[in-house]
């Protein structure tokens, strides 16, 4: 059924037809939404989980360690100071292997205090061993949440499902809902190996020595490389079912371009608006937006970039001391490659600026011209 | 013969604690209260070292360790977990020690209870922080050395009531007990595991390398806290308080505190002062326990 949905409440509807039976969330603008509703379904009945109003986000992320370990598919969501203050928990889960699946709504990071989107909340989580999809659009939310279920249950990892903050959170646009029976069909149960069960007991977490936890250090990282083959899979699945394909990188209009944006998120939408504007004008243009940041797609990107093309590397976030996260993992994935294409940096849109059409042609022809700098990022005002 | 404490064993030999464990002690009757039935969740705190690293386990009951502040909220989400897969039976147990009570773990604390979780909140109080090496916590005593007290009169601050806290969460149950007192401390745990809503316990646990006394001592010095009326038993179900053991003839502060190397500092002066709260606090449950 189509409704015309914000992202928050596209996000929950993934979490109640994936039929998450534990739900732990504290509020935070702007991801509040998201658990409201599921707190206004669990009152009239129509939300049969276990739903606990906690008193802070580590709490929340601390809960769903338990009920996961308890053998229950679990869900929330945060946002910015939140997921920060979560931190701890994030390593926490990843290590104990438990396919937790958490909405992160990209809000910038105080000081200052800043409501509006950017990417270095869900960033600065990026080595605690979690799945991260970046979205696009409000469909893509809700299908995303769907599929994070999926792919983490598979490979054992937790999974956050990224959206820009108002940008997507609050604004309503058509979603396609798929039925409960058609959820189930894609989505079934989730069957732990081993739980918290006073007939076998056993001890999760206790103490490992040096060797046994590299060992399950490297355990968990292959499982982790093999997530990208995963995250294909499970959006061909869903492509079969529910018409809609989803991989860890998505091209628009690529295949004869000499440049390319590259950015994710819903500035990703917004790309593919100026790549038209570009390719009237007879520019040879093209997107890649990239969906899955954790595990980096390397191999997606290996094979999609050319030697030939040149790449503005859209960064709405920012490494102090660094550069820009995404073109930063761009070049690291490319490094070892004979042919590789000219990488740009632009860094735009940190604290909710806007990245409209006309800053994204800007950057294009920048690059295109090749008047890019190669090795500090360009920062970029919205000019209005 | 029937044995006034179960026999069940739900505690092994080979756990890692010291000679003399007060907690160790604590957790044995703990168990025997609770039955086979129960899941135990601990944060850091010395329990996260005695039940033995992986792949070994000294408690024959499910057990999950937990980061320092999040014992009660890992303790809410086991109990959700386990509604969830149809299990309403099964007892949640959140063990921890006092700096994961008094301290970084009070915010979780006091959102579980006030949520009204089903689960049992045990602390466990050694009064410091002795699984990294005797730092003071709120549970420390004023006077006390630790190893962050070092100076002279030791810990400036008296020990946080956290009973008192936790008394305004409105609990289901609560109570305090000491290994010395067995047969309390069962009783109190096979009482709670009956009651449905948040509960929570207070043990104090002797700490023979913490408190600085002769391992032998331990039940000595956990009696020896609750006949000076330095800790009293007491509980509280459904609002009533009711005090369990009514030292009629309550012995010197100074038989607890003297032969604990930690109080070696303690002044004449500052022991008459720890005395006279002691009274005054006594005074006030007997006169409490007297009105109920």
């Amino acid at each position: 059924m189509k409704k015309v949905l914000m992202g928050n409440h596209a996000a929950t509807l993934g979490a109640t037809l994936a039929r998450a039976q534990v739900v732990a969330a504290y509020p935070i603008t702007p991801a509040t939404q998201v658990v409201e509703l599921i707190a206004e379904m669990s009152a009239k009945g129509e939300y049969t989980g276990q739903f606990l109003r906690v008193e802070s986000e580590h709490s929340a992320m601390a809960a769903l360690l338990g009920a996961a370990t308890a053998g229950a598919r679990c869900f929330t969501a945060t946002s910015s100071q939140g997921l920060a203050y979560m931190h701890e928990m994030l390593h926490w889960v990843s290590g104990a292997r438990l396919p937790i699946v958490m909405v992160d709504v990209n809000r910038a990071l105080a000081s200052p205090w800043n409501l509006w989107t950017d990417q270095t909340d869900s960033l600065s989580q990026r080595d605690t061993g979690w799945l991260q999809f970046y979205c696009a659009t409000n469909q893509e939310v809700l299908d995303t949440v769907l599929q994070a279920y999926k792919v983490a249950e598979r490979v054992s990892l937790p999974a956050m499902v990224i959206l820009d903050g108002f940008t997507l959170s609050h604004v309503y646009e058509p979603v396609e809902v798929p039925t409960q029976a058609q959820a189930d069909e894609y989505l079934p149960p989730w069957t732990p190996e081993r739980r918290l069960d006073p007939a076998h007991p056993a001890g999760f977490g206790a103490l490992e020595g040096p060797k046994e936890y590299l060992r399950l250090r490297h355990r968990l990282a292959q499982d982790m490389e093999r997530a990208e083959d995963e995250v294909d899979r499970a959006g061909s699945q869903f492509g079969r079912l529910f018409g809609r394909d989803y991989s860890c990188v998505e091209t628009y209009r690529c295949t004869d371009a000499d440049t390319l944006l590259l950015t994710s998120g819903a500035v990703g939408s917004t790309a593919k608006q100026a790549v038209d504007e570009l390719r009237d004008e007879g520019f040879k243009a093209g997107v890649v937006r990239v969906r899955l940041f954790r595990p980096f797609p390397a191999k997606s990107l290996r094979r999609i970039l050319r030697r030939s093309q040149r790449v503005a590397v859209v960064d709405r976030n920012f490494s102090q001391g660094q550069q820009g996260i995404f073109c930063e993992e761009l070049k690291a994935a490319l490094y070892g490659l004979e042919e590789r294409p000219e990488i740009y940096g632009y860094v735009a849109g940190l604290g909710g600026g806007d990245i409209t059409v006309e800053l994204l042609k800007e950057i294009w022809r920048e690059a295109a011209d090749g008047q890019g700098e190669k090795l500090e990022p360009a920062w970029m005002e919205d000019p209005r | 013969m029937k044995t006034s404490i179960p026999e069940t064993e739900l505690m092994t030999s080979g756990h890692q604690a010291c000679q003399g464990c007060g907690a160790t002690l604590a957790m044995r009757y703990a168990l025997k209260g609770l039955g086979e039935k129960t899941v135990m969740v601990l944060p850091a705190c010395c329990w996260t070292v005695l039940a033995g690293p992986t792949p070994r386990s000294a408690l024959s009951v499910p057990v999950l360790h937990a980061p320092f502040a999040g014992a009660a909220a890992t303790a809410s989400g086991v109990k959700a977990g386990l509604l969830a897969r149809g299990d309403a039976d099964t007892q949640v147990v959140a063990w921890a020690g006092d700096g994961g009570t008094y301290d970084i773990g009070i915010q979780a604390l006091s959102g579980a209870a006030d949520r009204d979780e089903d689960i049992l909140y045990v602390c466990y109080d050694n009064e410091a922080y002795m699984n990294t090496g005797i730092q003071r916590s709120g549970g420390t005593p004023a006077g006390a050395w630790t190893m962050t007290t070092p100076g002279k009169g030791g810990s400036p601050r008296p020990k946080k009531d956290i009973d008192a806290i936790m008394e305004a969460h409105h609990p289901a149950y609560q109570a305090t007990a000491t290994p010395a007192y067995a047969e309390d401390l069962v009783r109190k745990f096979a009482k709670a595991r009956a009651i449905k809503g948040f509960r929570f316990i207070h043990i104090l646990a002797p700490c023979p390398p913490g408190w600085k006394y002769d391992s032998e001592r331990t039940v000595a010095l956990s009696r020896l806290s609750v006949q000076t009326g330095l800790f009293a038993l007491y509980e509280i179900e459904a609002g009533r308080f009711r005090l369990n053991m009514n030292v009629a003839a309550r012995k010197p502060v100074g038989e607890f505190l003297r032969g604990q190397g930690r109080f070696k500092g303690l002044t004449p002066e500052a022991e008459a002062a720890i005395q006279a709260q002691t009274d005054a606090r006594w005074a006030a449950l007997d006169a409490r326990s007297r009105a109920a």
